[in-house]
């Protein structure tokens, strides 16, 4: 569906199908501070984009623009092919459903178990009997590989590993077509972390998904990402595979892809 | 992109003992119930069969709602001594089935009997209230030794702390408590003078509103609104601290909670709290005076005078006296279910409301024993 919002030619000539999520020259700031300026990307349907940037430029920001958790100054945000500045409420609801979202601190609700905190949105959107929904919640937990005994758990019995499960479960609970993963594997250790990329991975192939990860772990994106995208200087300054990364000219690419940490894992 | 939504559905072919059930439409979670009742339905209409075949060829989309319920349809089946199989899988589909199937669901506990709940909601109850005693007395006792070390080694109090609780105790919780035992004490006041008046004894409105709200009605009035404002606060404040390890982080810093957080709240409360004594009794005794005086025609020089002759020191006194325990009662209650705040948001407003219920019962109950004590010793 071509229409005016959608000008501008593919910055990258990755030959990916269609673009799920466009995000055309956006600028957001808070007060005086302007935090991304005139950026624009596209995520692709059925990709595993990682998104890199240095700490406090912004990455959470973009993501949080895209929900629309941040209110943005200009530009636009295309999801699914359809502009949300132009959606109606209901239409966004609808939205809202596809797509889930796995905050970096897992933001499980306190005082619900894991698996009522799976069940929380398929209460609200689904009509389903308690013995199925039951059902899906500990499939879902088993899916992101955790225990079936994690589902009686409250959040603060979990460790932050687990946390991190439970999140991605809950973000799978409607099984959304895309899925926002906001450093999904800070705080793991690497073999945690390792694990994870895998799930990541073997989630996206299963499900069908998208996925949207903001990420400063070079092994996720070396192991999971099948596109990286670079935030500096407000907007984004790269966008490419692995190797199309570690070649960019810019300083801070250069820096981040070319850096002693980089080199060793990437040989590796 | 979204194309005409089809509702899922099956259709049955017979070859003898063999069935062909051809699956198609949308099998996902937005046909949830019309999927569960096609699972239902689909064994039935089947029949008798020795072999069926799930053509799922005809499927648009399939989620993990969809996958579970064919995976649950064919074991069904198959627990029936029919032998099944998938057939014209497309490949995201087939690795779905596969993903679902490898997962058996956990099968739920069975709940227990209501009455061996409720006994067993009493039984902890009971446990509970004898631990919360034992960790009352010892938590007084930990903060006396945090006092002691204090004066011992005053450079080390954190008088900033204390400054700064005493203001959000004393200097902002002033206003309402003067507010509320002024309004209280016209209330009284006009209820003593309505009742006397009957057996022409309005004068002794004075004797009675003196001593009611110097021993136990201002006392009372702020002891209810410091363990409502500043307990409350406590509560929530070292609870949600709680709640983020930082606590445990001035532990590891080899800081002592109660040192930090508890001693400066229950010191301030300690001198805050007979000050808002004086204050409101003081408050208490203006609106006694001026509903005297409008209601019931007692001039002002008449109230002060026989204010003089009825109220002596230990009136005064027996109110200020009782009032650094209520200090103590409160701080203590509302640091100790500070403490036991777990890590649920659900968990913080249990202690708060917790704390405020305990501190305000424990006042009375030691307002109570205070009244004994002075009854018997004639004060």
């Amino acid at each position: 569906m071509p229409d005016a919002t959608q000008p501008l030619a593919v910055p990258d000539t990755a030959a990916l199908p269609k673009p799920i999520i466009q995000v055309r020259d956006l600028v957001v700031g808070f007060g005086d501070k302007i935090i991304l300026d005139g950026l624009s990307l596209d995520v692709m349907a059925g990709e595993i984009l990682g998104f890199v940037g240095g700490s406090g430029t912004g990455k959470s920001v973009l993501t949080r623009t895209i929900l629309g958790l941040i209110e943005k100054r200009a530009g636009h945000i295309s999801v699914f092919g359809q502009d949300l500045d132009e959606m109606p409420d209901a239409e966004r609801r609808k939205l809202e459903k596809r797509w889930g979202v796995m905050f970096q601190h897992g933001a499980l609700f306190s005082s619900l178990t894991v698996a009522q905190n799976i069940q929380v949105p398929m209460r609200e959107y689904l009509d389903l009997s308690p013995a199925m929904m039951n059902d899906l919640a500990a499939l879902k937990i088993q899916m992101v590989g955790l225990k079936s005994d994690a589902g009686e758990k409250h959040p603060s019995e979990l460790s932050g590993g687990m946390i991190k499960r439970a999140a991605l479960a809950r973000a799978l609970a409607l099984d959304p077509e895309i899925v926002f993963l906001d450093e999904p594997t800070s705080g793991l250790d690497p073999i945690g972390a390792a694990e994870f990329d895998v799930l990541i991975r073997t989630l996206q192939q299963t499900l069908g998904l998208t996925v949207f990860m903001v990420t400063h772990d070079l092994d996720s994106l070396a192991s999971a990402c099948d596109r990286i995208a670079a935030l500096a200087d407000r907007k984004v300054v790269a966008v490419g595979s692995l190797s199309e990364m570690v070649a960019s000219p810019h300083p801070w690419v250069k820096s981040y892809f070319r850096g002693e940490r980089a080199l060793a894992r990437l040989k590796g | 992109m979204p194309q005409t939504i089809a509702s899922p559905g099956f259709e049955i072919r017979r070859d003898g003992e063999r069935a062909v059930i051809a699956l198609a439409g949308e099998w996902t979670l937005d046909h949830g119930r019309r999927l569960e009742r096609l699972a239902e339905q689909l064994p039935v209409s089947l029949g008798e069969v020795r072999r069926a075949v799930l053509d799922i060829g005809g499927i648009q989309r399939l989620d993990t709602l969809g996958a579970r319920v064919i995976d649950q349809l064919s074991h069904e089946l198959g627990s029936e001594g029919v032998s099944v199989e998938i057939s014209h899988a497309r490949r995201e589909h087939a690795t779905l089935l596969e993903a679902v199937r490898t997962r058996t669901a956990v099968v739920a506990r069975p709940p227990r009997s209501r009455l061996i709940e409720i006994l067993a909601d009493i039984g902890r109850t009971v446990v509970f209230a004898g631990q919360d005693l034992v960790r009352g007395i010892s938590f007084i006792g930990e903060v006396v030794i945090a006092i002691g070390r204090a004066l011992i080694r005053p450079q080390r109090f954190r008088w900033a702390a204390l400054i700064n609780q005493l203001e959000q105790i004393a200097f902002r919780g002033a206003p309402i408590i003067i507010l509320i035992t002024f309004l209280v004490g016209c209330i009284v006041a006009q209820q003593g003078i309505f009742q006397l008046r009957r057996f022409g004894a309005t004068a002794f409105v004075v004797d009675l509103v003196g001593i009611i709200t110097l021993r136990e009605l201002a006392l009372l009035l702020c002891a209810i609104m410091v363990a409502g404002r500043s307990g409350s606060a406590f509560t929530a404040e070292i609870g949600s601290m709680k709640m983020r390890e930082e606590i445990d982080a001035l532990r590891v810093m080899g800081l002592n909670p109660v040192d930090v957080l508890v001693v400066p709240r229950i010191l301030a409360l300690i001198i805050a709290m007979p000050i808002l004594t004086f204050l409101a009794s003081m408050a208490g005794l203006f609106g006694a005076g001026l509903t005297a005086w409008f209601y019931g025609g007692i001039a002002p020089e008449t109230f002060v005078a026989r204010l003089q002759s009825v109220i002596n020191y230990r009136h005064f006194s027996v109110g200020l006296i009782k009032a650094p325990f209520m200090a103590i009662v409160i701080g203590a209650i509302a640091c100790i279910e500070g403490m036991n705040v777990k890590g649920s948001a659900e968990s913080l407003g249990q202690q708060v409301t917790a704390s405020v219920v305990k501190a305000i019962f424990m006042v009375i109950v030691v307002d109570g024993l205070f009244a004994m004590f002075f009854a018997s010793i004639r004060f």
